[in-house]
C-alpha cells in the first residue's frame, strides 16, 4: 500500500519551499505588522507541518487510517486548548469576584 | 544479506501487513507525542493570553538569526532523512547510510546551536531555577516565559538525542546490510519519528521567537 | 468434539518451564499471567492502606495516626488504586489474553513491546513502592499545585516519577491494541462480528493513546517545577494552579472510563453467555462504547467547579457531563433487554455481572447529581463524592472483573474454580460493599468531609457501618485469592468450552496453545449467534 516511492528530486522541491518559507516568517517575525505577526506565523508553520506530514512522512501516499491518527492527534490537542481557554477567557464575565 | 522471509514475525501472515502494522504503531505512538508536548503548548497558549507584554520582553532576549538556523537545520536533516528512505526503498545502501549519517551530523549541530543559545541565556542570567536575576520589566512573568521555554526546548532536545541514537543504531544495521528495498521498515518508522521531531520544532521557533516580539 | 485433559496436550503453561521462560515470554497469554501477579499485589497493598484508614475512622478523633500520616494513607491508596490496579487490571490482563484470541490470531501486534510494556510498568511500580517505604507522599492523588510542587516535604518527585513510567507501559498496551484490532483480524471478522468486548478495548485504547500523555506531561512539569524550581503553576510568578488542574483532569476524567469500559466489554459477554441470547441491540452498545470515549475528553470540568473555574465553562462541562450519561444508559437498557426472555444461569459471573449492572446504575445516577452544579458545590469534598466513585470503581469496575476473571478462568488455567466458595465470596462481596459505600452517600451529604482523619461525633455511626461492610468485603475478596490459587493444582480440569459460549477464544484447548489456534479461524456468523451455535462450533 505505501510501496510509493517518492524520488528525492521531489523531496527536494518540498525541501526548497520549507526553507524559503522559513526565511519568509523569520523576516516577517522581525518586522512589526501588530496582530498579523500571530496570523502570519502561525499560518506559514501550519503550511511546513503538513508539508512535512504530507510528503516527507508519506501521508498523501498513506491509508485512511494513518490519516485519521493524524488528524485525531491534532484534534484532541485542539480541543485541550479550546476547552480549556474558554475558562480562561470567560473569567470575569459575570460581575462577581472571582468568576 | 538478510532475506524479506527472515523479517517476517510469526503473528503476521504477509510482510505487508507487518509493514502496515509498524507504520501504523508509529503513527499511533506520535499522536500520542503531540498530546505530550501539546499540554507545554497549552500552558504556554494560557500563559501567553495572560501575560502579553511580559511575553513580548521575554521573546526580545531570544536570538532570532540562531532560531532561524535551529530551523533551517532540522528541516535540513528531515530531507536527508527522506532520502535516505528512499536510498533504503531502492536498496542504495551506501547512499542510505551516507543520508543516514549527514542527518545525524544535522541533528547533533541543531544540539550544539541549542545548547550555546541555552549557554548564553544562563549567562545573561535567564534560566531559572540555576541563574535567574532579571529584574527589569515584570520579572516574574518573564520568569514563566522562560521556565516554559527552557520546558519545552529540553523536552525537544531530549527527544532529537533519542532521534540520533536510533538514527546511529540504523546506520550501523544498514551499514552491516540488515535492509534491502524489500525490507525497511525500521528505517522509514525511525524517519517517521524525526520528522516528528522537526515538527514540534517547527511550532517552538514562532511561538517562542516570532511572534511575542513587538508586544511591549 | 473430544476434549482431552490437561495433563495430556502441550499448552502455553507447559510447553516451556523455568524463570527465564516466563521473563523472557513473547507470548500474550504470559505476559497477561505477569501483570495479574503484579497488579493483584498491588490490589492486596492498595487494600491495607484502605484498612489503615477505615479502622483510624472508626472513632470520631484523629487519634491512631498523625494527620500527616492520614494524608499519605489515603494518598497512597489513591495512587495504588488508579494508577498501579485499575487503570492496568482490565486492559493489561484480560485484554492482553484476550484480545487476539477474541480476533483469532496468533499474538499481538508487537509482543516485544507487550513485554516491554510489563517491565516498564514493574519499573514504575518498584519506584512508587520505594517513595512508599522512604516516607511516602501526601498530596492526595490529585497532586494539586502548589502544594505539590512548592510546599509538601514528602517524596512527591519520586512517585511522580514513577507514576510517569507507569504511564508508557498502559500508553504501549493501548497502542498494541488499536494495531492488533485494525490490522489483524480473522477472514470473516468483520467489526460488526466483533464480540462486544474487542469493541470496549479499542475504544479504551483510544482514551489511553489521547490522555496519557497530557497526565505524563503534567506531572513531568510538576517533578521539573519542584525539582529545578521552574515556576510554571507558581502563583507568586502568576502562575495559576487551576492551568494545573485543566492539565491533570483532562486525563484523569477520561481516566475513569479506562477503568469502565472494559467492564462494560465484559458484563456484555457475560450477559450473552448466561443469557443464552444476542446482545440486544450490538451496534447501539458498540458505538455507545466508543461515544463513551470521546465524550469522555469533554467534561473533565467537572472536577473543578469549585476551582474558580469561570462559570460559564463551568455550566459548558455541566452539560457535556449530562451527556456523557446517556451512552452508558443506553447499555444498561441493552443488557437488561438481552436479559428478558433469556435462559439465564446464575454461576458466578452472572452474579458478578448482575452486581455490576445495579451498582453501576447507583453510581453513575450519582454521576448525574454532580454533574448538576447547583448540587455538587455543597457535596464536592466530602464522602458523596468518595462513595460516588467507589460504587462506579468498586461495584462497578471490581465486580466485573472478578466476573471475566471467573468466567474465562478455565480458559486460561484449564481448571474450574470451586462454584460453591465462588458464589459464597461475590455474596460476601456485593453485602460488603453496600455496607461499605452506601452509608457514604448519607454522611457525604450531611457533610463530612473527604480526606479527614477526625470528625464530629455525629459521623461516627456511618463510619462504623462503612468500617464494618469494609471487613466483610475484604473476606470477600481474600476467598477467590485463595481459591484461584488452589484451583492451579487441584481444581477440576475444565472443558474447551465449559460455558457453550460463542467467540472465538472457545474454540481453542482449554488452556490454549501458544500460537492460539492450530488453523486460522475463518468467521462467518455474527457476535453472540446463540440460535445457531451448533452449526458454529468448529469440530
Amino acid at each position: 500500500m505505501t510501496n510509493h516511492i517518492v524520488t528525492k528530486r521531489q523531496y527536494a522541491y518540498v525541501f526548497g519551499i520549507l526553507m524559503i518559507l522559513t526565511l519568509v516568517t523569520t523576516w516577517a517575525g522581525l518586522v512589526d505588522l501588530g496582530r498579523l505577526n500571530v496570523v502570519v506565523a502561525l499560518a506559514i508553520a501550519v503550511i511546513k507541518a503538513s508539508l512535512v506530514v504530507l510528503f516527507f512522512m508519506h501521508i498523501y501516499w498513506s491509508t485512511k487510517l494513518n490519516r485519521v491518527v493524524v488528524v485525531a492527534g491534532f484534534a484532541w490537542l485542539g480541543l485541550l486548548l479550546w476547552l480549556t481557554l474558554t475558562d480562561f477567557v470567560s473569567r470575569g464575565w459575570l460581575p462577581f469576584p472571582g468568576k | 544479506m538478510a532475506n524479506h522471509t527472515l523479517a517476517l514475525r510469526h503473528q503476521f501472515d504477509s510482510v505487508e501487513q507487518q509493514k502496515d502494522a509498524s507504520t501504523l504503531g508509529m503513527w499511533v505512538f506520535l499522536a500520542t507525542e503531540i498530546l505530550f508536548f501539546g499540554g507545554m503548548f497549552l500552558c504556554y497558549t494560557v500563559y501567553r493570553t495572560s501575560y502579553p507584554l511580559a511575553f513580548g520582553h521575554a521573546s526580545n532576549h531570544l536570538d532570532v538569526i540562531w532560531g532561524a538556523v535551529s530551523t533551517a537545520l532540522l528541516i535540513c536533516s528531515s530531507f536527508t532523512m527522506a532520502c535516505a528512505v528512499t536510498s533504503a526503498a531502492t536498496g542504495a545502501r551506501n547512499a542510505l547510510v551516507g543520508f543516514l549519517v549527514i542527518t545525524i551530523l544535522f541533528g547533533v549541530a541543531f544540539l550544539v546551536v541549542e545548547m550555546s543559545e541555552w549557554h548564553t541565556l544562563y549567562k545573561e542570567g535567564l534560566m531559572p531555577g540555576f541563574n535567574f536575576t532579571y529584574k527589569d520589566v515584570d520579572p516574574n512573568h518573564v520568569q514563566l516565559f522562560f521556565s516554559l521555554y527552557f520546558a519545552m526546548t529540553g523536552l525537544h532536545a531530549t527527544h532529537v538525542t533519542i532521534g540520533v541514537v536510533l538514527l546511529a543504531v540504523m546506520a550501523i544495521r544498514s551499514f552491516a546490510g540488515a535492509f534491502t528495498a524489500n525490507y525497511y521498515t525500521p528505517i522509514e518508522i525511525t524517519g517517521l519519528y524525526w520528522h516528528f521531531v522537526d515538527l514540534v520544532w517547527i511550532f517552538l521557533f514562532p511561538l517562542y521567537y516570532l511572534i511575542a516580539r513587538h508586544l511591549h | 468434539m473430544i476434549t482431552a485433559t490437561v495433563a495430556t496436550r502441550e499448552n502455553y503453561l507447559t510447553n516451556e518451564f523455568g524463570v527465564k521462560s516466563w521473563l523472557l515470554t513473547k507470548d500474550h497469554k504470559r505476559i497477561a499471567l505477569l501483570y495479574l501477579g503484579s497488579i493483584t499485589f498491588f490490589f492486596f497493598l492498595g487494600g491495607i492502606f484502605a484498612t489503615v484508614i477505615r479502622v483510624e475512622l472508626l472513632t470520631p478523633p484523629g487519634d491512631m495516626v498523625s494527620a500527616q500520616t492520614y494524608n499519605k494513607l489515603f494518598t497512597l491508596h489513591g495512587v495504588i488504586m488508579v494508577f498501579l490496579f485499575l487503570i492496568p487490571s482490565l486492559p493489561a490482563t484480560l485484554g492482553n489474553f484476550l484480545v487476539p484470541m477474541m480476533i483469532g490470531c496468533k499474538d499481538l501486534a508487537f509482543p516485544k513491546l507487550n513485554l516491554l510494556s510489563w517491565y516498564i510498568f514493574m519499573t514504575g511500580g518498584v519506584l512508587v513502592l520505594y517513595a512508599m517505604l522512604i516516607g511516602g507522599v501526601d498530596t492526595g492523588w490529585t497532586f494539586y499545585t502548589p502544594f505539590s510542587t512548592g510546599y509538601a516535604n514528602t517524596y512527591v518527585i519520586l512517585t511522580a516519577v514513577g507514576i510517569f513510567i507507569s504511564g508508557f507501559s498502559t500508553i504501549l498496551t493501548g497502542l498494541n491494541f488499536i494495531v492488533t484490532i485494525h490490522r489483524m483480524r480473522a477472514p470473516g471478522l468483520t467489526w460488526f462480528r466483533l464480540p462486544l468486548f474487542i469493541w470496549s478495548m479499542y475504544a479504551t485504547s483510544i482514551i489511553i493513546v489521547l490522555g496519557t500523555p497530557v497526565i505524563a506531561v503534567t506531572i513531568l512539569l510538576v517533578a521539573l517545577e519542584r525539582g529545578f524550581h521552574l515556576g510554571i503553576f507558581d502563583p507568586a510568578l502568576g502562575g495559576d494552579p487551576v492551568l494545573f488542574q485543566h492539565l491533570f483532569w483532562f486525563y484523569s476524567h477520561p481516566a475513569v472510563y479506562i477503568m469502565v469500559l472494559p467492564a462494560m466489554g465484559v458484563v456484555s459477554e457475560l450477559v450473552s453467555v448466561y443469557s443464552r441470547k444476542k446482545v440486544f441491540g450490538y451496534k447501539f452498545v458498540a458505538f455507545s462504547s466508543v461515544a463513551i470515549a470521546v465524550l469522555g475528553f469533554l467534561v473533565w470540568g467537572h472536577h473543578m467547579f469549585v476551582s474558580s473555574q469561570s462559570v460559564y465553562a463551568s455550566l459548558v462541562f455541566s452539560l457535556l457531563s449530562f451527556l456523557v450519561a446517556v451512552p452508558s444508559a443506553i447499555k444498561v437498557f441493552n443488557w437488561t433487554a438481552t436479559l428478558y426472555k433469556g435462559s439465564i444461569s446464575y454461576d458466578t459471573p452472572m452474579l458478578y455481572a448482575f452486581g455490576f449492572i445495579g451498582l453501576f446504575t447507583v453510581g453513575g445516577l450519582t454521576g448525574t447529581f454532580l454533574a448538576t452544579l447547583g448540587f455538587d458545590v455543597h457535596v464536592t469534598d466530602t464522602y458523596f463524592i468518595v462513595a460516588h466513585f467507589h460504587y462506579i470503581m468498586v461495584g462497578g469496575t471490581m465486580m466485573a472483573y472478578l466476573g471475566g476473571l471467573h468466567y474465562w478462568w478455565p480458559k486460561i488455567s484449564g481448571r474450574m474454580y470451586p462454584e460453591a466458595w465462588a458464589k459464597l465470596s461475590a455474596l460476601t462481596v456485593f453485602l460488603g460493599f453496600n455496607l461499605t459505600f452506601f452509608p457514604q452517600f448519607i454522611m457525604g451529604y450531611l457533610g463530612m468531609p473527604r480526606r479527614y482523619h477526625a470528625y464530629p461525633e455525629e459521623f461516627q455511626i456511618y463510619h462504623v457501618l462503612s468500617t464494618a461492610g469494609a471487613s466483610v468485603l475484604a473476606v470477600g475478596y481474600l476467598i477467590p485469592a485463595v481459591y484461584f490459587i488452589w484451583s492451579m493444582r487441584y481444581g477440576k480440569p475444565a472443558p474447551d468450552n465449559p460455558w457453550r459460549a460463542t467467540g472465538l477464544e472457545w474454540q481453542t484447548s482449554s488452556p490454549p496453545i501458544t500460537e492460539n489456534f492450530e488453523i486460522t479461524p475463518v468467521v462467518t456468523h455474527e457476535a453472540y449467534d446463540y440460535a445457531n451455535l451448533e452449526e458454529m462450533t468448529v469440530g
